[in-house]
């Protein structure tokens, strides 16, 4: 086997920050080589050093590839010797057709008249490679997130890609998506083609990974070689942290009092599609003190039914019951949702979840303004006081509760949100996929709060597609598919197998 | 994550230094005209001509900036304007109704238009832009419609007094000669005032935690605007006094800051303009807000449109014409974000008065109305340029 690339030395400096510090990356040909560490660590960074992103001049090091020494001056002097990234945010414009996407800036052209036939055929093409069955004219924004993801892969092989770079490719994806993107990834690989994984999800990282290089405060750790199977996750996750996690979910014993909130034969439509049931009659419950895990696949429903209990934030023609602590609740609206103890933690905390542009004090006080107002007017130390609080209490890692959320770091803005709804002082909350991107030392946190959640007594339903997760927090779980609840199974009972079993049951 | 300690000046100057930024602006070009008219930019008798021909603008541009930091823009406010000053002329010179009938009247019409537009824009999600427009054209033929095409008037003394009265001088003859002895005094209780509820407002937050705000930019922004206070009274008071109309502006802007900093209903709006979304999921009624801000924008503007008219003492097809531009601009000079969640009072005000001093400066100096668009174009776009760079830059 020989080097495709060798990244010798890097340095990276910011204004105050050393965000590399002599990294050095070697990546033989025709390997998937995973970059693991944790958010802020260093990878991203590394990855746009050496596709031009931070061009030569700006960075010390070498970067040899391919049998030379390398000088990306931009993006499209990678891409020419066949370095293509595909960003986490996918860099797809929804309104145009998949072929239209594929071959945007590097279009079949002659003269600068597009020649469609020739661009809808090749678009077939590539399609076939990368398994993706859809008409070439369909747009972007009518395929769900997996198949874009296959359509950002399609492109890349459109440019005769040599070293492929995934950053967080399944991070938004489900179970059965990320399974077949990686099945693609070893396909790649038995013809030839390099791929660098960056990834937070270690099992996906141990099925298809050759060698695995650790980043962690900007340095390469370690790189660990997969072959032999002598790699746990357990080594993994002690490099990523610096310290032995011998426990991935903090230890709890869970107290579980009398039922706290019932949902009853729960029916909501599309809002779009009349014909078209999205929650089917469904019944859960949750007791003071338990973790209720709702499992299932994207679609199945699950944010639908969340969304649709507060505050009928999403759907048509509700239909069903709410009960908390035996009494019916009125949950029409938001605010009464809320009024009746109700809180929701959004899975797309930036566009759901937070005002980015505003300070962790007024994020975290938004949704109970009353309690820090008299007759309608804020008093703003009693504000201060409030955020300040919960910084200590939950842990947000800032220098100021002054300082506007968009410059926290995943982790910390998810703390920001569950901060606000605490302060709501709600009985029940539903957590919707509460540590998606979130990496594995702030999640601990976030497990930990959820935890101590319980044991004050409240009721929490977790929705998660982290199967793993459920399994490691939660006391009962239900499992959905298709707007139906499919089964429920106690948390000593469950395992994976049973859940998947569960979901593809007719 | 800078690890710079936030309580150093530096940090502080450089989070906000467009809010002083503005003013240091309209200070060198208040300034900078003093110099090139030789003195009359700050004449007794010219301050108190900035001061009535810019009230429309001021008064409209509060309840611009609220309609902005919810995300939206209202279009219609020049013609509602031409168009409640219409309704006015109406009622008083041919109907013969009194004027304090003819004001709520007047007022609660201007609320209606405003709720209307509001209504579709929040209720129906049909995007503002064209809300508005639509309400700017049909105003701006209603307009027509209701003055026949010709100007009405003029008006009865009491109804001009609210744009060219002046505070009356309930100390007349204390003092020998020409001075305004009350109004200086109100100068100077406010002067007074204003630092003694900053601190109280200070010592309030120091209960619960650190104050933000160094206490030297405290000092020295109340030193600051404690003398700019005095003086402008002081040049006032040696003319005629306070105009009446610079007295609903202080009601208006004092109601309005209150309103954004310190009241739930203020936040909300920022939260809305911020993220929708967010808002919306935290329990805000986010649609009934938006509502809101249009129907007090359309109440706003029919208070200018009254101002206006009673200056003119007529009531002109004209009226109003292309004041929408005027008023949003002030708005974005003032530091407001065009995507909404962003902007002050305070600084919506600023960028008015640096609008109404340049058209006032360039006027005198002799500036043809064809370069002073074109000047005034370029301010907007500059001031426009340093926000997107300071943005660009933190």
């Amino acid at each position: 086997m020989d080097t495709i690339l060798e990244m010798r030395s890097i340095t990276k400096t910011f204004p105050g920050v050393k965000a590399l510090d002599d990294v050095s990356l070697k990546v033989e040909r025709g390997e998937i080589h995973a970059l693991c560490g944790e958010n802020g660590a260093g990878k991203s960074t590394l990855m746009k050093v050496l596709s031009g992103v931070y061009p030569i001049g700006t960075y010390e090091g070498d970067i040899l590839y391919d049998g030379g020494v390398q000088q990306f001056k931009n993006i499209r002097d990678s891409e020419d010797r066949g370095i293509i990234i595909i960003h986490q945010e996918l860099a797809l414009v929804p309104l145009l057709s998949i072929a239209e996407n594929i071959f945007l800036g590097n279009e079949i052209s002659e003269n600068g008249v597009i020649n469609w036939p020739a661009t809808f055929a090749r678009t077939g093409e590539l399609l076939g490679k990368v398994g993706l069955r859809e008409n070439p004219a369909t747009l972007v924004t009518n395929i769900g997130v997996g198949k874009q993801q296959l359509v950002e892969i399609a492109k890349a092989l459109s440019k005769k890609v040599k070293l492929l770079i995934l950053d967080e490719p399944t991070a938004s994806l489900q179970e059965n998506d990320s399974q077949k993107l990686l099945d693609l990834l070893l396909e790649f690989k038995a013809q030839g083609i390099t791929s660098i994984l960056i990834s937070h999800k270690l099992n996906e990282i141990n099925r298809v990974a050759d060698r695995i290089t650790i980043i962690r405060d900007g340095k390469a750790i370690s790189t660990l070689d997969c072959h032999g199977g002598k790699v746990t996750e357990d080594d993994i996750v002690k490099d990523m942290v610096g310290r032995d996690m011998a426990h991935r979910y903090p230890e709890r014993t869970p107290k579980i009092g009398s039922k706290l909130m019932e949902v009853r034969n729960w029916t909501v439509t599309h809002p779009l599609h009349p014909e078209r049931q999205v929650v089917k009659n469904v019944n859960i419950n949750v007791a003071a003190g338990e973790v209720v895990g709702i499992a299932g696949l994207m679609g199945a429903g699950r944010t639908e039914l969340a969304m649709s209990i507060f505050g009928k934030s999403y759907g048509a023609d509700i239909k069903g019951d709410v009960t908390i602590k035996g009494q019916s609740v009125d949950v029409s609206t938001v605010e009464k949702a809320i009024a009746s103890g109700l809180a929701y933690v959004t899975e797309d905390r930036k566009e759901m979840g937070l005002v980015l542009d505003e300070s962790i004090t007024t994020n975290i006080t938004l949704a109970n303004l009353g309690g820090v107002a008299e007759h309608g007017v804020i008093n703003e130390g009693a504000e201060r006081s409030v955020a300040e609080e919960y910084r200590q209490k939950i842990n947000i890692r800032t220098p100021s509760v002054g300082q506007k959320v968009v410059n926290l770091s995943g982790g910390n803005q998810q703390k920001v949100v569950l901060s606000k709804w605490l302060f709501a002082g709600p009985e029940v909350l539903i957590l919707d996929e509460p540590t998606r991107g979130i990496d594995v030392g702030a999640k601990y946190e976030i497990y930990t709060i959820i935890n101590q959640l319980a044991a004050d007594g409240k009721g929490v339903i977790m929705i998660s597609s982290e199967m793993s997760e459920l399994l490691g927090m939660c006391d009962r779980i239900y499992v959905m598919n298709e707007g139906e609840i499919k089964g429920e199974l106690a948390a000593n009972d469950a395992s994976q197998e049973k859940i998947m079993r569960m979901i593809l049951k007719a | 994550m800078t690890e710079h300690s936030t309580k150093s000046v530096g940090y502080y100057l450089r989070t906000h230094v467009r809010e002083y930024g503005m003013v240091v602006a309209l200070v060198v070009i208040l300034g900078f005209f003093q110099v090139l008219t030789d003195g009359v930019m700050l004449k007794p008798v010219n301050l108190t001509n900035l001061f009535l021909q810019n009230s429309y603008i001021i008064i409209m541009a509060v309840g611009m900036l609220l309609v902005i930091v919810g995300g939206h823009i209202d279009l219609s406010v020049g013609s509602v304007v031409g168009f409640v000053g219409a309704l006015a002329a109406v009622m008083i010179v041919q109907w013969d109704m009194p004027v304090v009938v003819t004001i709520p009247v007047c007022l609660v019409v201007g609320a209606i238009i405003g709720a209307i537009q509001g209504y579709w824009v929040a209720y129906w999600r049909i995007p503002a832009f064209i809300v508005t427009l639509a309400g700017m054209l049909v105003f701006k033929g209603l307009t027509l419609a209701l003055l026949g095409g010709a100007s009405v008037g003029p008006f009865p003394d009491s109804f001009q007094g609210m744009s060219s009265g002046f505070l009356p001088d309930f100390f007349a003859g204390v003092i020998e000669g020409r001075f305004n002895l009350f109004s200086m005094v109100l100068g100077l209780a406010i002067t007074i005032i204003l630092p003694v509820l900053g601190l109280r407002q200070r010592a309030k937050q120091a209960k619960f935690a650190d104050v933000e705000e160094p206490m030297v930019f405290f000092i020295a922004k109340h030193a600051v605007a404690g003398a700019a206070i005095l003086f402008v009274t002081y040049l006032l008071s040696t003319y005629r006094g306070l105009p009446n109309v610079l007295i609903i502006m202080a009601l208006l802007i004092a109601i309005f800051t209150f309103v954004t900093n310190s009241t739930t209903l203020g936040r909300r709006i920022y939260a809305l303009g911020g993220n929708e979304k967010a808002a919306k999921l935290s329990g805000i009624n986010t649609k009934r807000l938006t509502f809101l801000t249009f129907a007090n924008m359309g109440m706003l503007a029919a208070l200018a449109g009254l101002v206006f008219a009673a200056r003119l003492n007529t009531a002109t097809p004209k009226a109003g014409l292309a004041f929408e531009l005027d008023v949003i601009a002030a708005v974005f000079i003032g530091g407001a974000s065009m995507s909404g969640g962003v902007g002050k009072v305070i600084g919506a005000v600023v960028g008015a008065l640096i609008m109404g001093v340049m058209n006032n400066g360039m006027s005198i100096i002799g500036v043809g109305i064809d370069w002073q668009q074109v000047i005034k174009g370029l301010v907007l776009l500059a001031a426009v340029i340093f926000d997107v760079y300071n943005k660009n830059k933190a």
